[in-house]
């Protein structure tokens, strides 16, 4: 526990004194935030509570770009050689970094809210505590992937691409871009597999339709990625690597890619059912509707 | 043996195909400075990164304080101290944040404040790690290994890449700590070092311990002859030099002629008056004394610097 507090104060301060971070975790989201509430939703409130489930769902998702670089960076440099001659263990390295990326993302998501409220005048946020769970798993899940990403490549550049390639369709299938109303049928039931169709979903019910935590949508997107975030943090403990070595073993590629599992069996039976797409399509017509916006009555609470 | 802080028996490490390590045994006793010297690739990191539990052997046996590295490697870690090889801290991290660090993973140990200033590091308390020169790097290296007041120390090529000025520095600090009677397994591949600190020296060569003993009795074991190299102008045999008078042995080593003597004057005399019957010329001569790296040569026919 010493250690891991040590590790997480080590990698806040060393975070901060990168001008990588200021991109991904200042510059990036409020670019969006600006972008999506003020271009897109052209300041109306409503429209900005819609879309704030897409920019928080984007500045939440970043944080895998972030601990997949770290982590491939120590090891690439031989930091973590010399970690692993103290008694510091695999868990106390990678829960320091995920946390420490949580207690740094959180502001970002604060002063997003404070801009949507003072800046743009949006009364309220649906229900907070929905938001703030979601947001706190999404965190951590993607943090998490981004620490196996970390696991299976050997240099910056290996992480790099597989993080394109993770990165392209996590944003513009899951809704978190274009709505996923506005998807064409193939990429709407593609985006059925991806994480952050759940997260952007069950942010948009809990901040624009202010669901509890404990109705459907908010749930299923909670539990998801609760699963996700236990499976992928396991993994990455697993396929930790201290050493910079120039083969990675078949088995960790087939582990790391044992992350998909719990999407790809959620994605089959949302296919099936077609539940997201609805409660996603549901919303985006409220909002366009001409009366006024907001949850029909029967699933409100 | 027994009672050995270090021990190690017929060690074995393969890296696929390669056996890096093939049948390693020695054992330091506490308070010595045990030296490993061999050419780069020798299997000396990888002996001592077993000996740190980093790597697992593939065979023999080895303990360190009484312990089983591979099985018992948490315990471990808490009575060794290491200054590894090709490491590195995040280049933003600043000299005290990383002493503190460090110090903070284990129970009770040195105070950072007074490695800061015994390993003269008080000026850099506060410079980031990627604007600390190689030697500064080295020096807050081995201030780290200290942190936890450890039995054993590991120093993995403690001076590589460091120029002589520098590297002066580190042996001055391993001095010290051999004064304040610290066990050190050291690797090396400068002869000067190994001599210089080591009470008792291990020469390994293709993953084997080829000769050991102290600096002294090694060098005795090679004949204590004086080491004359020439170049020629033209080949010979190093049978003809054989029988020079004053000459004890004679081998080529990459295209220098290596004459062991114990009479170097006439040895230089006979050489000379033979090159000139042969119209051979001298095209340069370098006398050493007895080092260990005549005994390297004597084991291996090669250079140890290859």
């Amino acid at each position: 526990m010493k250690n891991f507090v040590a590790l997480t104060r080590m990698r806040i301060q060393l975070t901060l004194r990168n001008k990588m971070f200021l991109f991904f975790s200042v510059i990036m989201p409020f670019g969006f935030f600006f972008l999506y509430a003020g271009v897109f939703a052209k300041g109306n409130p409503w429209g900005i509570r819609y879309l704030l489930g897409p920019v928080l769902a984007l500045t939440v998702m970043g944080s895998f770009w972030g601990l997949s670089a770290a982590l491939v960076t120590f090891r690439e440099q031989g930091i973590l050689r010399r970690f692993h001659v103290t008694p510091v263990s695999p868990s106390d390295m990678l829960a320091s970094s995920v946390v420490a990326n949580y207690l740094l993302t959180m502001p970002t998501v604060l002063v997003e809210l404070l801009f949507a409220r003072f800046i743009f005048h949006v009364p309220n946020f649906g229900n907070l505590v929905s938001a703030f769970l979601l947001i706190t798993l999404g965190t951590v899940s993607f943090a998490s992937m981004g620490l196996v990403v970390a696991s299976v490549t050997n240099t910056m550049q290996e992480t790099q691409v597989i993080n394109q390639l993770i990165w392209f369709p996590l944003i513009f299938l899951s809704g978190a871009t274009v709505p996923l109303a506005d998807l064409p049928q193939v990429a709407k039931h593609a985006g059925l597999f991806l994480p952050a169709t759940y997260l952007v979903t069950g942010l948009q019910a809990a901040i624009y339709w202010a669901y509890a935590p404990w109705s459907v949508d908010v749930l299923l997107a909670f539990c998801s990625l609760a699963v996700w975030a236990i499976l992928t943090f396991f993994l990455s403990a697993q396929l930790f690597r201290w050493e910079p070595e120039s083969k990675i073993p078949r088995k960790a590629k087939l582990l790391a890619a044992a992350t998909a599992i719990p999407f790809l069996l959620l994605g089959i039976w949302e296919n099936n059912t077609n539940r997201t797409i609805k409660t996603a399509q549901a919303m985006y017509n409220s909002l366009n509707a001409p009366a006024k916006p907001g949850p029909p009555s029967d699933k409100a609470h | 043996m027994a009672g050995s802080i270090l021990q190690v028996e017929n060690l074995v490490k393969r890296y696929g195909d390669v056996e890096a390590v093939r049948g390693v045994s020695f054992s330091v006793e506490e308070g010595e400075v045990f030296g490993l010297l061999g050419p780069n690739g020798a299997g000396k990191t990888t002996t001592v990164e077993i000996l740190e539990g980093l790597r697992d052997p593939d065979g023999g046996r080895v303990s360190v304080c009484g312990l089983d590295p591979q099985r018992e490697s948490a315990a471990l870690k808490h009575e060794i101290g290491a200054a590894l090889q090709s490491t590195s801290l995040p280049d933003k991290l600043r000299v005290m944040e990383a002493l503190r660090l460090f110090a903070s993973f284990y129970k009770g140990g040195r105070n950072p404040e007074d490695l800061l200033k015994r390993f003269g590091l008080e000026e850099k308390r506060n410079t980031f790690y990627r604007e600390l020169s190689g030697g500064q790097k080295q020096r807050l290296a081995l201030a780290m290994a200290l942190v936890n007041d450890p039995k054993v120390l590991f120093f993995d090529e403690p001076t590589a890449g460091l120029d002589p000025q520098v590297r002066r520095e580190i042996y001055d600090i391993i001095e010290e700590l051999k004064r304040e009677r610290k066990t050190i397994l050291m690797t090396t591949h400068y002869i000067e070092e190994a001599e210089k600190l080591c009470d008792r020296v291990a020469i390994v060569d293709h993953g084997k311990v080829i000769a050991l003993g102290t600096p002294r009795e090694l060098k005795a074991h090679s004949g204590g002859a004086t080491r004359i190299e020439v170049r020629l102008s033209k080949p010979e045999t190093d049978g003809a030099l054989k029988k020079l008078d004053g000459v004890a042995e004679a081998r080529v080593v990459d295209g220098a002629y290596v004459i062991h003597s114990k009479r170097p004057p006439q040895a230089i005399v006979s050489l000379v008056k033979y090159l000139e019957t042969q119209g051979n010329e001298l095209i340069s001569l370098e006398i050493a004394s007895p080092s260990l790296e005549d005994v390297f040569i004597e084991m291996t026919g090669r250079r140890l610097r290859d």
